[in-house]
């Protein structure tokens, strides 16, 4: 099953190596890490998303936990949480094209951040599950480039994660 | 006053008192030496190779409940340090390394010995820092001890670019750190301690099996205690060998790949499984889906969360120090109930019967050719049983493991985990500056002693007076005997021709060096050794080059797909 991991680690230098080191050196699935300095500079946020057996996902969060960095875990996929992901799609411009893809991006929230003569940028940020119906939704051959930044996920409510 | 930061480094071992360091120099430790040099509190043992000085310090640690210590140059010192590392993180013994680095400024440049150090032992080691900052040298040094020895302890490296060791700073030493984010377990759940309880009091079968952790954690004494109370029979891992005495009549033997029948038989059949210590390894319960087969209740004692339910699944996980969780365990069962007698009684009678049909543990011996089992039995009697055995890998080892019975824990040193050939030398003479005046003995092969031969030279050096049992058969006997039995008999590279002569080779780094080719000859030979209490002696035992280790587990197969020796 798919899971999104939340944590909170030490903003120090090799600290996303030790992650992605353990994720191959294990074998384990890794669908998208993405990671980023918090309010306190000391902490960065990492998010990944993973599959795998429900032992598998119990072994990930143990692994992810006894990383001397990794201060905080949460595995979001266990209670209500919200996922986004943001995605640059380029696409070619030619007659109406740009305008139909509007049209479905529209539906999608979506919206465009640059023009030039043969190309248009949609910028759009919703669920990895939302952002790939929208690919589908588009003309596949009009797409000249796609950008997606892996999922940030986030506790609904009260579910936070802080140290 | 201001310290440079080789001095700080050494200052901060003198803090941790640390007795040994067991290293080699190069160019990015020159100034770590300097400091060295100018003090006398931290004794250097300069070892042949730098795989040596990290098994010297890892046998250390292991005979001992100290952090070993290691320190290196870089480059190719670190490369070569790697496989100590990570036969130490397998095994999960407390070390320390320091090795040097290029200058900051050339970091990334390909400087000459340049290495990513961090880089290259990170899925080796327990943490390992890079000190960019004089300043830091102190608190992560500090640091690197604290993890090495703590939680599951494991080796940790600092790696210290050679600018910095010699920068200056106000030196001070902090007594004590917190790592926010590391928190290492201590007492066990008490909920969960209280139902382990009630489950081995409800157990009709009960097996208790021990590994390593017991030894890490020094808890032999509650696991006496606690396999005593409840009179359940308890086997113990390669690693966990001492934990309960071979002597206690609840003792079945080691179990595993080369453990005892009733062992392996007691572990496939039991209805309730106290682990203690111990991570279900392969070679330790084979097919993972084999040992499923039998239903039964799982108690599993891990002071590393990731150990429980990694490869089996575990009915009551109790996550904790082992020696506070057993001293709780058995304060819940003080007093309570008591187990089930009769048929604890009737389990025991299985246990029995298994002991004696499984024929195991028995070999037939030869008045023409040197058996290698009798060697290690002829060796635990004329040590009397007390001595510190290590040994390299392969048929030696494990005879070494089922021939010698452990009485106490710390005694038995070998690599476990990651199966290092080589370790055996190099970790004795660690064992041996541990213990100056004990009985250190060396279990070997001919394959294996001479991947680390070189230190015969260091035991000169620093008069160790190790005593190596070469079992030569002229093969790689473990290899040959899987080739045997699964090859087909094709002994593709496994026979080790061209042999030194081992005597003349001993006696050209100025030790006594003694050849063995008659059964006859066997005690003599050790007793005299034995008896030259100040001399390396290397005692060549011609033996059975057909030998197999038996029982034997094949890999792959269940714990009851056992193959016993042939008929005797
Ligand atoms: C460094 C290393 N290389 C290879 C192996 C694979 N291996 C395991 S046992 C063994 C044979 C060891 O031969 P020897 O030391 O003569 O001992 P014996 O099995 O004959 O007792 C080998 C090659 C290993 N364990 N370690």
């Amino acid at each position: 099953m798919r899971h999104i991991i939340s944590l909170l680690m030490e903003n120090e230098a090799g600290a996303l190596s030790r992650v992605a080191g353990l994720f191959s050196a294990r074998g384990y699935n890794i669908e998208s890490l993405s990671v980023a300095p918090t309010e306190d500079p000391t902490l960065s946020r990492m998010t990944i998303v993973t599959s795998g057996s429900d032992a598998v996902i119990e072994q990930i969060n143990k692994q992810l936990n006894k990383l001397v960095d990794v201060a905080a875990l949460i595995d979001l996929s266990e209670g209500e949480h919200l996922e986004r992901e943001l995605m640059l799609v380029k696409v070619r411009a030619e007659g109406e094209t740009c305008e139909k893809v509007k049209r479905v991006a529209d539906g999608f929230g979506g919206r465009v951040i640059d023009k030039s003569d043969s190309t248009c940028t949609f910028e759009l940020s919703d669920t990895c599950a939302r952002l790939d119906s929208f690919l589908q939704a588009i003309d596949r051959s009009l797409i000249l480039e796609t950008v997606r930044t892996g999922a940030s996920g986030i506790g609904r409510g009260g579910r936070i994660l802080k140290l | 006053m201001e310290l440079t930061g080789a001095e700080i480094a050494i200052k901060c071992l003198q803090e941790e008192g640390v007795e040994y360091v067991f290293g080699y120099p190069g160019g990015a430790v020159l100034f770590i030496y300097d400091a060295l040099f100018n003090q006398d509190q931290v004794k250097h043992i300069l070892v042949r190779h730098e795989q040596a000085a990290v098994h010297a310090a890892d046998g250390y640690a292991r005979s001992t409940d100290r952090v070993g210590v290691a320190l290196v140059t870089s480059g190719p010192g670190l490369t070569n340090a790697v496989t100590g590392i990570a036969t130490a993180y397998m095994d999960s013994t407390p070390l320390v390394i320091i090795s040097g680095q290029v200058p900051t400024g050339a970091i990334g440049e390909d400087a000459f010995q340049e290495v990513d150090a961090v880089g290259i032992t990170r899925p080796c080691v327990k943490h390992n820092f890079l000190v960019k900052d004089v300043k830091n040298i102190a608190q992560t040094i500090k640091k690197a001890f604290y993890l090495a020895k703590s939680g599951r302890p494991g080796p940790v490296l600092v790696d210290i670019p050679k600018d910095v060791s010699n920068q200056k700073a106000v030196f001070d030493y902090p007594a004590s750190v917190a790592i926010r984010s590391y928190q290492p377990a201590g007492k066990g759940d008490s909920g969960q301690i209280g139902r382990a309880a009630q489950m081995l009091l409800e157990a009709k079968r009960p097996m208790i099996y021990s590994g390593g952790g017991v030894i890490l954690s020094d808890a032999a004494g509650q696991l006496t205690e606690l396999t005593r109370l409840l009179g359940f029979p308890c086997t113990n891992t390669l690693m966990g060998l001492g934990g309960l005495s071979a002597s206690d009549r609840h003792f079945v033997g080691m179990l595993g790949m080369h453990g005892t029948y009733v062992a392996n038989m007691a572990m496939q059949h039991c209805d309730v499984l106290l682990a203690v210590g111990a991570r279900f390894d392969d070679r330790v319960i084979g097919n993972v889906e084999h040992f499923a087969q039998v239903p039964r209740k799982i108690i599993h004692i891990d002071i590393d969360p990731s150990s429980i339910a990694k490869r089996v699944k575990v009915d009551l996980p109790i996550v904790g120090d082992v020696k506070l969780v057993l001293s709780d365990l058995l304060e819940a069962l003080r007093g309570s109930r008591v187990p089930d007698q009769p048929a604890i009684s009737a389990w025991w009678q299985q246990l029995k019967e298994w002991q004696t049909g499984g024929g195991d543990m028995r070999y037939r011996n030869s008045t023409e050719i040197i058996k290698p089992q009798f060697v290690i039995e002829k060796l635990y009697e004329i040590t009397g049983g007390d001595a510190f055995i290590t040994t390299d890998v392969g048929q030696h080892q494990m005879w070494a493991a089922q021939y010698y019975p452990f009485d106490h824990p710390r005694r038995w040193i070998t690599s476990g985990g990651l199966g290092t050939m080589g370790f055996g030398l190099p970790a004795a003479m660690g064992v041996q500056l541990a213990h100056p005046g004990a009985t250190v003995a060396c279990v070997t092969g001919e394959g294996s002693i001479q991947m680390n031969i070189q230190e015969l030279s260091t035991c000169k050096q620093f008069r160790l007076p190790i005593k190596i049992i070469a079992l030569n058969n002229g093969y790689l006997g473990m290899v040959r005997q899987w080739q045997e039995f699964f090859h087909g008999n094709r002994y593709s590279e496994t026979y080790m021709d061209a042999l030194p002569d081992f005597v003349k080779l001993t006696e050209a780094y100025g030790h006594v060096g003694m050849r063995i080719e008659k059964p006859s000859d066997v005690e003599p030979a050790l007793k005299e050794a034995f008896a030259r209490k100040r001399d390396l002696v290397f005692l060549d035992f011609r033996t059975d080059p057909a030998e197999n280790v038996y029982p034997m587990v094949p890999g792959g197969k269940g714990l009851s797909e056992i193959i016993l020796a042939e008929e005797l």
